[in-house]
């Protein structure tokens, strides 16, 4: 049991007390809201793990860093950014995937930018970002979101 | 998208991911009969990182849950709708940051503030915010990749947001500007 652990269910346990005192009905709601999107995540939690258990088993370590090390310079950073990009799971579990890429042998500026495209770009809800806000600025966010993306994770490597 | 349309959408995306799970477990149980060596390190990962997860999600999930029912959409547009300058960025951010929702939920909110005149700038940051300084998606990366890495980017990430919002903006604005032009000059 660490601090975060700590930390993160106190605010649930602060957060729900004080939701309780101020509207019973509000609070139940939050709780089946809670539970709901809970449910809905799991078999994609379960996805997740079984993928990361995969990874750290079967995939060497030079492997991984030889396509997003140290060593693989720009081009693996755009790769991965890409990938991120394009994936579509629930940005909670970036952080899971990312820890266990970088456990195994990927860098800094890697990870970063695979989290930082996967939660800032949607191409699965870009058609609907047209939509509602219009061509130009669905596109110019996407677009500059990825630069954006690359930029901080070549910037994160540097201070870390 | 009508209610009911939306539902029988995600109920077939609810199928769908566990029909990829049940996938992802035929996959694995295949590949450790054929390398029964690699059970024990493949399950103790899988289980280090299932605990890691579950001691904090239920908890993440109860956080967002309070807020999405006690914050209103009209209250973001409320206080989004009028501020400016300094004090409109940093409202920008903390309002996308509150842990409310997909970022597809935003862009309703995001429009109606454009049609209403709020700051494109603003708009920008506002939705990036939404999409990756979202509170509780900084309390699960503290948990698996510690504080130096979380804050760092959170502060990178505030930074570029908003630099990327004033671009955006002075290429639209930009933009309407040229086509006044043209339609002066017919």
């Amino acid at each position: 049991m660490n601090i975060t652990v700590l930390i993160i269910n106190s605010i649930a346990l602060a957060g729900l007390l004080l939701a309780f005192v101020k509207n019973k009905e509000k609070a139940f709601a939050s709780l089946k809201i809670a539970l709901k999107s809970f449910i809905k995540m799991l078999p994609m939690v379960f996805i997740i793990i079984i993928f990361i258990g995969l990874l750290l088993g079967f995939v060497p370590p030079e492997q991984i860093s030889r396509f997003v090390g140290e060593q693989s310079g720009i081009g693996g950073v755009f790769l991965i950014g890409l990938v991120g990009a394009l994936m579509h799971i629930p940005a909670l579990l970036s952080f899971p995937l990312a820890a266990s890429m970088l456990e195994s042998g990927a860098s800094i500026t890697a990870i970063a930018a695979f989290i930082t495209t996967l939660t800032m770009i949607g191409m699965i809800t870009l058609p609907l970002e047209i939509k509602i806000l219009g061509k130009k600025m669905a596109l110019l966010r996407n677009g500059l979101s990825f630069i954006v993306a690359l930029l901080i994770a070549f910037l994160m490597e540097m201070i870390l | 998208m009508k209610p009911a349309q939306d539902k029988a959408k995600q109920k077939k995306k609810i199928l769908r991911d566990w029909f990829f799970l049940a996938l992802s477990l035929v996959f694995l149980f295949i590949l450790l009969m054929i390398f029964p060596e690699k059970t024990a390190p493949v399950t103790s990962t899988a289980w280090e990182y299932f605990m890691e997860m579950i001691i904090i999600l239920p908890a993440v999930m109860i956080i967002m849950g309070i807020f999405s029912v006690f914050i209103s959409d009209e209250t973001v547009v409320k206080y989004l709708g009028k501020a400016s300058g300094f004090k409109g960025i940093a409202i920008s951010i903390f309002l996308g940051a509150l842990p409310t929702g997909p970022l597809y939920v935003a862009f309703p909110m995001a429009a109606t503030l454009l049609k209403k005149g709020a700051r494109p700038s603003n708009i920008i940051i506002f939705l990036s915010a939404w999409a990756c300084i979202k509170l509780p998606q900084e309390l699960v990366e503290l948990q698996f990749l510690g504080v130096d890495f979380m804050i760092t980017r959170l502060i990178l990430t505030i930074i570029f947001v908003t630099i990327m919002g004033y671009i955006i903006e002075i290429i639209l604005e930009g933009n309407r500007q040229q086509m006044n032009k043209i339609h002066q000059g017919d």
